[in-house]
């Protein structure tokens, strides 16, 4: 974000712009990768509702995905999973390839 | 149509918030602003305005309540003084940096310790660089013309700043004195309605409000504050003007009082300007020729009606009635040093503190002050002198 | 009730791109909260790891509307809030129902804010106050709170040759609130997702002020690694440690009861800010920290069954 000038900001500290640390990308903290694998996935949402960072990804109340510009690869999501399902996995940043 | 009423201070400042009728009041009692707020809360149990009244368990959440109600697009008073003003202090400059317009009578009290329940002016003056506006009052008069004032000074958009009104404790708030205010129908139309930009409430535009602002910002939003406090100064008297007009009771930063040829000067601020201006028509009487430069705007400070108003004099004395220990002079005195700095003055300027706690200061000191200034004319004074009325050597 | 499931049909209204540590369970408990009360909310929060996180100029990770003013006062400020929502409302300038919901961490709530927190429940205003406790002054750098745990090693009481931790017990401030005799107090963790949700739902169905004191497990200052937020909270219930019961006009619930009532040791265990009590020379601060929860949970059931109808 280009930083602006005080003519050009809101007084007072105001943001107006709900949500928008959206735009400010955490992915790159990332040591580990959680790795879904949709075929294994039941959609039960351990992982979802204790995501901290927002970044397990519903459609229609199934898990679709993982936003990687915002996972910090905690681990929360794959230690949820239930150990019989286990559709998530914990990868090195450094040993995957995209 | 004006209303002749009898009233102290405080229920004259109370009178005047019967008029804005606020949307919420937070308060705390302390001595001596309590008496306005048992007035207002009259007004309330009555059913006479519509307020909210938030009767919080310290100043603290007084100030910090009167924070989010006008977060949440209300207006917005409270009162306070002393100590409370102290109390509250971490959220006074927190309201002033969010820009938000609520206005403050604030009943002058000398801080603690020891502790005192009289007046001096260290609660506002230690408050002088929290952003607020403050409006010193002379009499119960001004106490409510400044009130009715102060709501449109505050939320004027190029300004949205919170404004202390204040008065002298006791002197002031506990004084009954005959004064003139607007028929209810004047003084709600000089009110109008306020609308805020922002609102807690609006949830279909959600804003964040009190951000963490660090190295990359902060600087810019004190910037535009400044802005806000100089626009300030067009908007007090083009309000002041405006009421005026209203009222028949014109206001301006200063009142220049018999200043305009005057070899001698008293600069004060609040009731002692009254008692400054009787001491001026006695020796005005006599032949001499004196006068009374009342600072009405502390915040922001009117440099050009304080040069315009010691064009002629000899000598100057600026009256404080607080000290800013290890400074060369009260708060006062040094601002209007720095007002004269460059303007290439010659007069000889001398402080002089009086009234801690409560000290009284009658005609006789302010006339002592006078023919001490006659005897210092042209003479160089060091910023560091300060002398002493009415304190036993 | 709102389970994962009823929630994942409600919009997400926290952002990603905050800044907390990963792994941050208050986050957590956070997005549970506005997945439940929804986005006519206003949020007020304390100074703290919430706030600092959420809201670094020039970004916001709330959609709701939210307010930060300074630490000790979420509470009066957010009563200010529901004030001026009470006066428009009765002028009729705005009508639609609004949550406020007000926040602080242990410091901003057992500590610095409890004043203006039990003023404001006093007074009535109808709003939830939320604590997420995650045991520490986290944001300043982990020093010890009101709500410290016997034993825990912090900055300011670090485990050292003479004094092993923080002296005290917690202050008991979920029984402060109920003392406060308000609608609704209760306990809960994001650790138990559907729980804390079902509370947040209570609590602001209510007219009135209501409490829920929440733990929320930090990786950084208990020192245990960040994919196990989620089971340290529930070890904290299953321990007894941090029951989950709520009370509704004083009438007490425990919504969980462990059959299997674990050691708080197994709790401690793997928690860096616990490891000193293992030494042998500490063994007798576990068995006293046991005693006090022993004491405590036995006369959570007892008080349970006093107050049924
Ligand atoms: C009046 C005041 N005193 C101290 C601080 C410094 N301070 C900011 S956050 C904080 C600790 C917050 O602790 P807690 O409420 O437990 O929240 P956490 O950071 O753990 O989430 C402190 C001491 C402050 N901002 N204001
Ligand atoms: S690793 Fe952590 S941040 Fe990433 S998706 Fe899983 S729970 Fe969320
Ligand atoms: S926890 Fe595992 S099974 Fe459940 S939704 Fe997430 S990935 Fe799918
Ligand atoms: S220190 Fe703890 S509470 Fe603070 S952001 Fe990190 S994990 Fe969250
Ligand atoms: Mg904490």
């Amino acid at each position: 974000m280009r930083e602006k000038s005080w003519r050009e900001i809101p007084i007072g500290g105001m943001i107006e712009d709900a949500g928008n640390a959206d735009t400010y990308e955490t992915g790159s903290w990332r040591t580990y990768r959680p790795i879904w694998d949709a075929e294994k996935c039941i959609h039960c949402l351990a992982c979802w509702i204790a995501c901290p960072d927002s970044a397990i990804q519903l459609k229609d109340g199934k898990m679709v995905g993982i936003d990687y510009s915002h996972c910090k690869g905690c681990g929360i999501c794959a230690f949820e999973c239930p150990d019989k399902i286990a559709a998530l996995e914990m990868k090195l940043e450094t040993e995957v390839n995209d | 149509m004006a209303r002749r009423l009898t009233l102290s201070g405080n229920d004259a400042a109370a009178e005047a918030m019967r008029q804005i009728d606020p949307d919420v009041v937070t308060c705390f009692p302390i001595t001596p602003q309590t008496e306005l707020m048992h007035k207002f809360a009259e007004f309330v149990a009555d059913g006479e305005v519509k307020a909210e009244m938030v009767l919080v368990e310290s100043e603290h959440s007084a100030m910090s309540a009167a924070v989010g109600a006008a977060s949440a697009g209300a207006r917005v008073m409270t009162a306070t003084a002393a100590n409370g003003l102290a109390l509250m202090w971490e959220i006074v400059y927190i309201a002033a940096s969010n820009r938000l317009p609520i206005v403050m009578p604030v009943v002058n009290r000398a801080l603690s310790g020891p502790i005192n329940i009289h007046c001096d002016h260290s609660d506002t003056m230690g408050c002088r660089d929290t952003g607020w506006i403050q409006l010193y009052s002379e009499n119960a008069q001004e106490v409510y013309d400044n009130v009715l004032q102060a709501i449109r000074i505050a939320e004027n958009p190029d300004v949205l700043l919170p404004v202390m009104v204040t008065f002298d404790g006791f002197i002031i708030s506990h004084t009954v004195e005959v004064l003139d205010a607007l028929e209810d129908k004047d003084a709600r139309g000089w009110i109008g309605d306020y609308k805020s930009t922002y609102s807690l409430l609006n949830t279909d535009e959600p804003a964040t409000f009190g951000p963490l602002d660090l190295q990359d910002y902060y600087f810019e939003h004190k910037r535009q504050q400044i802005e806000g406090m100089n626009n300030a100064t067009a908007v007090i008297k083009s309000v002041g003007e405006a009421y005026g007009k209203l009222s028949g009771r014109a206001y301006g930063m200063t009142e220049n009082y018999k200043t305009d040829d005057a070899d001698y000067v008293v600069i004060a601020l609040g009731s002692t300007c009254g008692t400054a201006k009787v001491v001026v028509d006695e020796m005005r009487a006599e032949g001499k020729r004196v006068g009374l430069l009342k600072l009405r705007s502390f915040r922001p400070f009117p440099h050009a009606e304080i040069v315009a108003g010691l064009a002629s004099a000899k000598a100057v004395a600026v009256l404080d009635r607080s000290v800013s220990f290890g400074a060369p002079g009260g708060p006062v005195h040094k601002e209007i040093l720095a007002a004269l700095n460059g303007t290439g003055h010659t007069t000889s300027i001398v402080n002089y503190l009086y009234g801690l706690g409560g000290r009284d200061i009658s005609t006789t000191h302010i006339r002592t002050v006078f023919e001490e200034l006659e005897t210092v004319a042209g003479k160089s004074i060091p910023a560091d002198e300060v002398r002493f009325i009415g304190l036993r050597g | 009730m709102p389970a994962p499931k009823q929630l994942a049909e409600r919009e997400d209204l926290m952002s990603g791109g905050h800044r907390a540590c990963a792994g941050c369970l208050p986050m957590t408990a956070m997005r549970q909260m506005l997945l439940t009360a929804g986005k006519d909310t206003v949020v007020g929060c304390a100074t703290g790891c919430v706030e600092v996180v959420t809201t670094i100029y020039p970004y916001t990770a709330w959609k709701t509307p939210f307010i930060h003013n300074a630490f000790e006062n979420s509470a009066a400020t957010i009563s200010g809030a529901e004030a001026a929502y009470v006066s428009l409302k009765k002028q009729g300038k705005i009508d639609k129902k609004i949550n406020f919901v007000a926040m602080g961490g242990d410091g901003g709530t057992y500590d610095i804010g409890i004043q203006a927190l039990s003023g404001a429940m006093e007074r009535g205003h109808n709003m939830l106050y939320i604590c997420y406790d995650n045991q520490a002054y986290m944001n300043t750098g982990i020093q010890r709170s009101g709500g410290t745990p016997k034993g825990t090693a912090t900055s300011t009481t670090p485990a050292g040759k003479v004094i092993p931790g923080k002296t005290q017990f917690p202050k008991p401030l979920t029984e402060i609130m109920i003392a406060h005799d308000i609608p609704y107090v209760a306990q809960a963790t994001p650790g138990y997702p559907k729980d804390f949700s079902d509370k947040v739902e209570k609590a602001l169905a209510i007219d009135g002020p209501a409490f829920i004191n929440v733990l929320t497990p930090c990786t950084r200052g208990w020192r245990y690694p960040p994919e196990q937020s989620m089971e340290y909270a529930r070890l904290a219930v299953n321990t007894c440690f941090w029951p989950l019961f709520e009370v509704e006009y004083g009438v007490i619930k425990i919504n969980r009861k462990p059959k299997n009532i674990l050691p708080v040791s197994k709790w401690f265990e793997g928690q860096g800010r616990f490891r000193h009590l293992f030494k042998e020379e500490n063994k007798g601060i576990i068995d006293e920290i046991q005693a006090e929860v022993d004491r405590k949970w036995t006369l959570l059931l007892k008080r349970e069954e006093m107050t049924q109808a």
